[in-house]
């Protein structure tokens, strides 16, 4: 571990980005503390500039207070992130890894099966799941997840394919223990660090996602969403240029900072996982 | 087997693909809560007996599932897309006017963040460590982190308001009736903003993805060979290096077209550009189901002739494939 950390800390971007993702999570953990109220309720006078003493970050056309839909917005940009990545890395190591360790016709037909899912537009199909099952906070996981799987089962694919010839898994072949068992106990555990890599890129590109779909009305429309805050300002950006600025910084600083620990994990974890397969 | 081999059995499997998203459109309608009649009418009050009897018949709604299945791919492949209740014309003739505005978008801004993406990679490459490579390796950074439609925003907000350069929306102006030369200068101009927002996520992968081939190439054993034979180095660079950096490159900008298609959605509605991406969101709002499945098997169409451009672009790049296929 310490060995793990000074390898990570090595890279100053990633040490900058950790620090800033711990302080997403503060921000999403303590915003019910810090803005108890509903991030929907309409707090003061509208149009209000930022670095007003009440409102810090102004104030939208309705009065609603933006610094208050950052911290809560937060919440379900991290939970939709980590939901996601959760998801596609279990249903790629699902796929990826049958595809790798049964090859031939098995193999054959699952990656046929992703490359399906990796020609049609992505985000037009999340469009199309979310509208089908009427936008909700589940529906906008479980598009995103149709949508992230398919690189994480080729990752894995290539990683249990290389891993299955390898003399200790033979070994475990020839004292008789099960596919399944030898999956999960001796090949899962040796592709695990481009795995890990590659969720956190992917916690990154769900919180761009689902900005973008919050973004066009699709989100979850009980919640507040950085997406939707910057869709709100869309018609007001030319007098209101905070309500489009401050939740467009929150969400790229995010994911810079999550870009940012995925290249300090590479560096950490040292997988042979090249910087470019991301997305 | 030559190249027409190659690009015909890419043809083919680009067939199939088609196939498969027919088949799963065809499941998607049937996702929908209710009947899929009620789901294809929309729920913009169109659902009247009389209609909902229609498509029922029409569908074939009554027989068995893989007599429906036969019904809806016969459409697909007529490219009878169905009836958008909501414009109240055909979802193929909604879609065919909006398309060529798309194909304009998309295939500029693909080349543009292809050709780009690989000459800043490579002078980045070329000059590894430098000031510029530092530069492009930081902008590439915040380009992939950059919200897609936040980055439209801002250039409308920058470009459109603030300084007054350029149009925010539309696809020409309106009321000008520019013909000829002129029209197609009032369409440039308005194409500005939306392409280089729409490339710009790509051209930052593009880029790093070409540095670091260009550094692994430059590395190999036939161009120090080059250079000890006392090529020109600009020779070298063209001719050994990007010859075979470029091809990763390649691959991954025909991987990437899905994602350049879908990206329009957002960019369309932004800028008010009038293609198919706009038609999506449209019809997403609106519930529009049939109009929504139309577009998304037609950008999925789209993909699939933009993967096989990219394959054609490979033949022509790579040397080795004519040995190979």
């Amino acid at each position: 571990m310490t060995e793990f950390w000074r390898r990570y800390r090595r890279n100053r971007g990633a040490v900058l980005g950790l620090v800033v993702m711990i302080a997403v999570v503060v921000l999403a953990a303590s915003a019910p503390l810090v803005f108890p109220a509903s991030p929907w309720k309409l707090a003061g006078r509208p149009f209000l500039q930022p670095l007003d003493p009440v409102f810090m970050l102004g104030t939208d056309m309705l009065g609603r207070d933006i610094a208050a839909g950052i911290a809560h917005g937060a919440r379900v940009s991290l939970l939709v992130g980590l939901a996601t990545a959760l998801a596609s890395t279990l249903i790629g190591i699902l796929i990826g890894g049958t595809a790798g360790y049964a090859g031939g016709r098995v193999d054959d037909a699952l990656m046929r099966f992703t490359e399906l899912f990796q020609t049609i537009p992505p985000f037009i199909l999340a469009i199309v799941l979310v509208v089908i099952f009427s936008p909700s906070i589940y529906s906008v996981i479980v598009a995103i997840t149709a949508i992230s799987w398919p690189p994480v089962a080729r990752l894995v694919r290539g990683e249990f394919l290389t891993l299955r010839s390898r003399e200790f898994v033979q070994a475990s072949i020839v004292i008789g223990q099960g596919h399944a068992r030898i999956m999960i106990s001796q090949i899962l555990p040796n592709a695990m660090p481009p795995i890990i890599v590659y969720a956190s890129l992917m916690v990154a590109s769900a919180i761009l996602l689902e900005s973008a779909l919050s973004f066009l009305g699709l989100g979850d429309p009980q919640l507040m969403s950085w997406g939707f805050m910057i869709g709100a300002s869309r018609n007001v950006i030319r007098i209101a240029w905070w309500m489009s600025v401050f939740p467009g910084l929150a969400i790229f600083l995010t994911v810079l900072a999550l870009n940012l620990v995925g290249e300090g994990l590479t560096d950490a974890l040292n997988p042979r996982l090249a910087r470019d397969v991301r997305r | 087997m030559g190249r027409a081999g190659y690009i015909l059995r890419r043809l083919l499997k680009g067939v199939i693909v088609v196939l498969a998203i027919i088949v799963l459109n065809f499941f998607l309608i049937r996702a929908a809560p209710g009947d899929p009649a009620m789901a294809l009418a929309g729920e913009a009050g169109a659902a009247d007996a009389e209609y909902l009897a229609k498509l029922r018949q029409d569908f074939g709604l009554d027989r068995r599932l893989h007599e429906q299945l036969a019904i809806y791919m016969w459409g697909f492949v007529t490219l009878d897309l169905g009836y958008s209740y909501k414009h109240g014309q055909p979802v193929i003739k909604l879609i065919a006017e909006r398309l060529p505005s798309t194909i304009l978008l998309t295939i500029t801004a693909y080349v543009l963040s292809l050709v780009l993406g690989v000459v800043f990679g490579t002078v980045a490459a070329l000059r590894v460590n430098s000031w510029v490579d530092t530069t492009f390796t930081v902008l590439a950074l915040v380009f992939y982190a950059v919200p897609l439609f936040w980055l439209a925003l801002m250039s409308i907000l920058l470009f459109s308001v603030v300084l007054d350069w350029l149009p925010a929306v539309g696809y020409a102006t309106v009321g000008a009736g520019h013909t000829g030369f002129a029209h197609v200068l009032d369409v440039a101009h308005h194409m500005i903003l939306p392409t280089v927002a729409l490339s710009l996520f790509y051209l930052a992968v593009y880029a790093r993805l070409a540095r670091a081939s260009v550094l692994e190439v430059s590395r190999q054993e036939f161009v120090t060979t080059a250079r000890a034979k006392g090529v020109d180095e600009g020779r070298i660079v063209r001719a050994h290096i990007l010859r075979n950096a470029i091809l990763p490159v390649i691959s991954m900008a025909g991987f990437q077209a899905g994602h350049l298609v879908g990206g329009t959605v957002i960019v369309e509605t932004i800028f008010a550009w009038p293609g198919i991406g706009r038609l999506a969101f449209e019809a997403a709002l609106g519930r529009d189901y049939t109009l929504l499945l139309g577009v998304f098997f037609l950008t999925s169409a789209l993909v699939v002739v933009f993967n096989l451009l990219t394959d054609l672009i490979y033949t022509v790049v790579d040397p080795r494939i004519e040995v190979a296929a």
